[in-house]
């Protein structure tokens, strides 16, 4: 049950830089009717950064958990360290200096850093836990590698950056030269992103090497030294870093030129549908995530809120929903104040809102597609009828939301959970936007989606935008941000750094509000 | 569909025939023929007049608490207080039996039974609410209502309710217009049956056709998405859990009113139990609730026969069903995951009642 | 403490009632057959634990229903333990078993204001007092503890970590069940010299109260345990010297003292999060 003897000391490779750390050859997987990897070969040379590029579903994930041993290969051979091996479990991967860290985090919040860390190791002084001694071990690390990481600290109160040290911390304790991070910075503010890359070159610098898992071209681009493309689970090529430019990774991603920018036509502005003033509410950990929100939001345009997941997008996007108390401020929708309405009332008085955990706020799994689509309006002709639910006018709605939608399904009697993900996010759209709502707050709406079903949300929210209505997008992806809105507000713990339009200001100021370094007074509306 | 696929769907069949075969060990072991044990309880149960009767009789508390623990099961609660509220609901009824007079059945019935609906979803009614504003498990807080329920009517009936002079806690008779009228001649068989399988179809017909019971089975499947849909979740749980209590309630009124005719202390011998497996066996269907509180009471049923000509202790039955559950809930379980390799398999948050027969999910 | 260990790893045990059933048999037909009450205590250790196995291997193996499978055990137990009473027990007459000896030993009786009660234990009392804080000591201090505690909060951390999930969670159920299991010989083999049917009359589900109650902290349970004995020995108290008030409000009080406790002051108490969810290994 316990694993290997306590830490090995880290140090520099013993091995010359030019050999391959690791070589994946033909390695293959699939989970049913899905090949998650079909035949990949890479190799990873020994003190590198190597980039494994590729959009969501491309398989880069399920390849790298081959690796730490979590699936095993229907297919292929690995080598590490021109040994070849077997990974059957996370154990034998360490064992072989392999360590993960994942994109969720496997970390107990109940339990203090060197607990964390120290978990599944058999201890130096058996039968006890020698925390004492660990608590030397990794503060030591931490310095070598500038990880500054407290180990008495309950990982509970640490910042998502902080967490994300401690993963690394587990690895590097357990001896790991060959560190895997899968997205790592997708959770971090860019002044975070800017100091792991200070922490991934100290590790390159003695002699580790890491595998760098992204989607973002200009990160992948700064940090690796080579790059592996993948596409729908198959190998498109391997480049060096320096060999390559960002259209030509985007083609190998995508499959064929992406156009950045959605084309869309200016705005046409009117009234404010939806304001917002001095907003505060509070986490489901009790501690204030929204700390004074202020701004106005009119027919006929976008505002964007971009910021990194976690400073109080989610609470926003819930409390104006009314789906989370409201501590202090108003909501003002239409006019109407409707800061302490139920949901359902701001529903009538035309809010929609396409959540960003689809499967918590936005579907019922387990209900059939059909059902789904009346979520809201079940209650009332004509769904209900006479005290009873006409299935047939329910089934004739959900037939023509599919047509119109384009939603793939075998049936509107299938269960929701059975969709693919793109699919599910377009019912969950559809149900909305059928409702015609003044204002629609989506929140992460392509989360998880293939470029195709992203493309067909961000068209579907601008057609609603030219319709009249008053879109609030708020998402991580600084990208689609820029993309689609008219402006764009930055949202950076619990407070709105600035609204500026997007041609306005320069990326790198755009990072600085970010990461809370910066503040602008807000632009008053579209021109 | 493939013969695998056919085996497999069936595979809870086979969990039971395999409990009823290792039942025929213990028979063994009590020095019984198996064969003649097993052909006396199937007779007993069912080919016999009496002992279909009997067979009505065992079954019908069984549905009244099964449905009860079933709707609160699609609301996503578990509701393990089943038993108290037999008693609870035995004891309202018992109350109106024997202190409102003068009323011809026809009102004397239903009034009696609507008092036992009250007083069953009365008592769900702690639970819920502790649930709901101070996040306690209603799991823990409706098994212990079990024993105060119990307690409470047992002091009831020791006490102040006792008939006089009797030598054990019982309550009086009721009054005859409270009884529950006999629909099979010279048997215990009452109409406890035939209200307990109307309310069945009743049961199913709200919870898939009508909107209230769309947004308690939303609730029990996603109660966020409920949430945001614009349902209050909150009172539709209360409303989940006093209904499901009041059902349960239910079955402890046709105890009363069609069986004993007298309020009896401990006069239930563990249906809310049993309730709470055929709830969860029947996967919170109604109509599957049906077939599985029949089968029980078969069983039951069948057992006392058993025991009478053939000497094997009813505890026999006991085991049998306990290994019954065990089986069957083994066989779900396997069941479901072997269906679940091929689909996309995204766990929700809150329990649905497919998921909790067999996998689960709760909180 | 059973329910503790068990809980702590994920695993919601509501067959402790069967298992403690269950374990009062084997201790007085382990005592009768095998040679006096120690003999007795630990075949009643090893058929809790073999039964903790079953739910084990049905919850945590197949996945399937934490409460349907406790009930079941329940029934069955219910169910065997009186058969074989009534078919081996019984017919062979046997009136009482080989049970545990007071401690009454004479110093024991001399000490002040204790010396009498403690006089009146029964070993297991002992064994009881003295596993808590060694419990404590493991789950707290020891790394199978910290594997046992992780399991029952994020299983997927200790997974990746290296741990079983699968074995931890059956060790802990086991050894839920054989705690339980002694348990009931407590009843069997120290109070009554004799198992009788249904002699453990719901002790098993108070046990679940009772790790709410402490908290899912060895120690705290076997507090918890000891207010619901002591509210027991007043409803004794009051039905021996016939208080006029029916047996059964006093037999209500711990009950009552239970829901109270959870309405009241341990709202706060936060059970492990991964209890009663079965885990998937190989997911997407």
């Amino acid at each position: 049950m316990i694993g290997r003897e306590g830490p090995v000391r880290p140090g520099p490779s013993p091995i010359g830089q030019a050999m391959d750390v690791l070589r994946m050859e033909e390695i293959t997987k699939r989970f049913g009717p899905v090949v998650a990897n079909d035949r990949i070969t890479l190799a990873v040379r020994a003190g590198t950064v190597h980039a494994l590029l590729g959009e969501n579903g491309a398989g880069k994930t399920s390849l790298m958990n081959i690796l730490y041993g979590l699936y095993q290969p229907d297919d292929g051979r690995i080598w590490v360290r021109d040994q070849p091996v077997r990974i059957r479990s996370p154990r034998d991967a360490i064992r072989l200096g392999i360590g993960m860290i994942h994109q969720q985090f496997t970390l107990v919040p109940q339990l203090t850093v060197v607990e964390n860390v120290v978990l599944g190791l058999r201890p130096r002084r058996p039968p006890f836990l020698d925390l004492a001694a660990a608590e030397d071990e990794i503060t030591g690390i931490s310095k070598t590698y500038g990880l500054d990481v407290n180990p008495r600290f309950r990982v509970m109160g640490l910042s998502v950056g902080m967490q994300q040290r401690v993963e690394i911390l587990k690895a590097l304790y357990r001896g790991a030269d060959l560190l895997i991070l899968d997205e790592p910075t997708s959770v971090l503010t860019p002044a975070e992103t800017e100091a792991l890359f200070e922490v991934i070159n100290s590790l390159v610098a003695d002699g580790k090497s890491v595998i760098f898992i992204s989607h973002k071209l200009e990160e992948v681009l700064r940090i690796s030294q080579a790059i592996t493309v993948l596409r729908r689970g198959r190998i498109v090529a391997t480049v060096p870093t320096t060999d390559t430019t960002p259209s030509d990774l985007a083609r190998m991603m995508v499959g064929r030129d992406v156009v950045f920018r959605v084309l869309k036509t200016p705005a046409h502005a009117a009234g404010p549908a939806l304001e917002v003033t001095d907003l505060r509410a509070a986490s489901d950990q009790s501690y204030p995530a929204v700390k004074g929100v202020t701004f106005r939001l009119f027919r006929g345009e976008i505002l964007g809120i971009a910021g990194v997941d976690g400073n109080g997008q989610a609470e926003l996007a819930e409390a104006i929903a009314g789906l989370r108390p409201v501590s202090a401020g108003q909501v003002r929708l239409n006019g109407l104040e409707v800061t302490s309405w139920p949901p359902k009332a701001r529903i009538t008085a035309g809010l929609g809102f396409i959540p960003a955990d689809r499967y918590r706020f936005g579907l019922v799994p387990d209900f059939t597609v059909a059902e789904n689509l009346v979520m809201k309006t079940f209650a009332a002709p004509p769904y209900t009828r006479r005290g009873f639910l006409d299935r047939r006018t329910i089934a004739e709605h959900a037939e023509s939301l599919v047509d119109q939608f384009d939603i793939r399904v075998h049936s509107v009697q299938q269960q929701a959970r059975e969709l693919s993900g793109g699919n599910q996010q377009k019912v969950i759209l559809a149900r909305e936007v059928s409702l015609t709502p003044t204002v629609i707050i989506a929140m992460q709406p392509t989360r998880g989606l293939d470029v195709g079903a992203s493309e067909y949300i961000l068209r579907e929210l601008i057609a609603q935008r030219d319709r009249g209505a008053a879109v609030l997008y708020i998402s991580t992806e600084l990208e689609e941000v820029i993309t689609i809105s008219d402006r764009v507000a930055v949202m950076f713990a619990g407070e709105l750094m600035g609204i500026i339009r997007p041609g306005d200001i320069s990326h790198a100021e755009l990072g600085l509000m970010m990461a809370g370094a910066l503040r602008l007074k807000p632009a008053a509306g579209p021109a | 569909m493939t013969i695998r696929t056919a085996a497999l769907r069936l595979l809870p069949v086979w969990a039971v025939l395999f409990a009823l075969l290792l039942g025929m060990f213990f028979v063994l072991l009590a020095g019984v023929n198996p064969i003649e044990a097993y052909r006396d309880l199937l007779r007993g149960a069912l080919a016999d007049v009496f002992g279909f009767a009997t067979t009505l009789v065992k079954t019908t508390p069984l549905l009244f608490a099964g449905l009860g623990v079933a709707v609160a099961l699609r609301a996503g609660l578990i509701n393990i207080g089943a038993e108290g509220q037999i008693y609870l609901g035995g004891l309202a009824a018992a109350l109106v039996g024997l202190y409102v007079r003068g009323l011809p059945p026809l009102l004397h019935v239903p009034l009696a039974m609507l008092a036992a609906f009250v007083g069953g979803g009365a008592w769900a009614l702690l639970p819920a609410l502790l649930r709901l504003r101070r996040g306690v498990s209603e799991i823990i807080t409706t098994l212990l209502m079990n024993y105060i329920g119990l307690y409470f009517v047992g002091a009831l009936v020791s006490g102040p309710l006792k008939e006089p002079g009797a030598p054990y806690p019982f309550s009086p008779p009721l009054a005859p217009s409270a009884y529950l009228p006999t629909i099979i001649a010279t048997t215990d068989a009452h109409a406890g049956i035939l209200i307990a399988l109307v309310l069945a179809v009743v049961t199913y017909i709200v919870l898939e056709h009508t909107p209230a019971g769309f947004q308690v089975r939303m609730v029990g499947a996603n109660p966020s998405a409920a949430a945001y849909a614009g349902v209050n979740v909150g009172q539709t749980v209360i409303i989940a859990m006093v209904v499901s209590g009041g059902l349960a309630g239910l079955g402890g009124a046709s105890e009363v009113m069609g069986l004993k005719h007298r309020l009896f202390d401990a006069f239930s011998p563990g249906y809310g139990y049993d309730a709470i497996v055929v709830a969860f066996l029947g996967a919170g269907q109604p109509l599957g609730v049906v077939a599985t509180a029949f089968f029980f009471g078969a069983l039951r049923s069948g057992a006392n026969i058993m025991q009478r000509s053939q000497g094997v202790p009813v505890a026999v039955i006991f085991a049998i069903q306990g290994l019954a559950v065990l089986f069957l809930a083994a066989s779900l379980a396997v069941r479901h995951r072997i269906f679940r390799w091929g689909g996309r398999s995204r766990q929700p948050v809150a329990a649905s009642p497919a998921q909790a027969a067999g996998v689960s999910d709760p909180e | 403490m059973g329910g503790v260990l068990s809980e702590r790893s994920g695993v919601l045990n509501i067959g402790l009632e069967g298992m403690m059933l269950t374990g009062a048999l084997a201790g007085a037909m382990g005592s009768y057959f095998l040679g006096g009450p120690w003999m007795g205590a630990l075949a009643a250790l090893a058929v809790g634990a073999a039964l903790g196995l079953v739910l084990a291997y049905l919850t945590v193996t197949l996945g399937a229903n934490q409460i349907v499978t406790g009930v079941g055990i329940n029934l069955f137990a219910l169910g065997f333990t009186t058969f074989v009473e009534r078919v081996a027990i019984r017919p062979a007459g046997i009136e009482a078993v080989p049970s545990f000896a007071q401690l009454a030993a004479p110093e024991l009786r001399a000490i002040p204001l204790l010396g009498p009660l403690l006089a009146n234990l029964t070993p297991l009392v002992l064994v009881a007092i003295v596993i808590a804080p060694i419990l404590a000591v493991f789950l707290y201090r020891t790394p199978w503890g910290l594997a046992l505690r992780a399991t029952g909060e994020v299983p997927r951390a200790a997974d990746t970590a290296g741990i079983s999930v699968f074995l931890v969670r059956y060790m802990a159920v086991a050894a839920g069940g054989a705690l339980a299991g002694v348990g009931g010989a407590f009843l069997s083999l120290g109070q009554l010299n004799l198992f009788s049917e249904n002699m453990t009359a719901g002790r098993g589900f108070i046990a679940l109260a009772a790790v709410i109650l402490g908290k899912w902290n060895p120690v705290g349970a076997l507090a918890a345990a000891f207010l619901f004995g002591a509210a027991e020995a007043l409803q004794l108290f009051v039905q021996s010297y016939g208080l006029g008030v029916p047996y059964q409000i006093p037999t209500m009080l711990p009950y009552v003292l239970a829901l109270a406790v959870l309405a009241g002051f341990v709202s706060r108490a936060i059970p492990p999060a991964a209890e009663g969810i079965p885990y998937q290994q190989e997911e997407r």
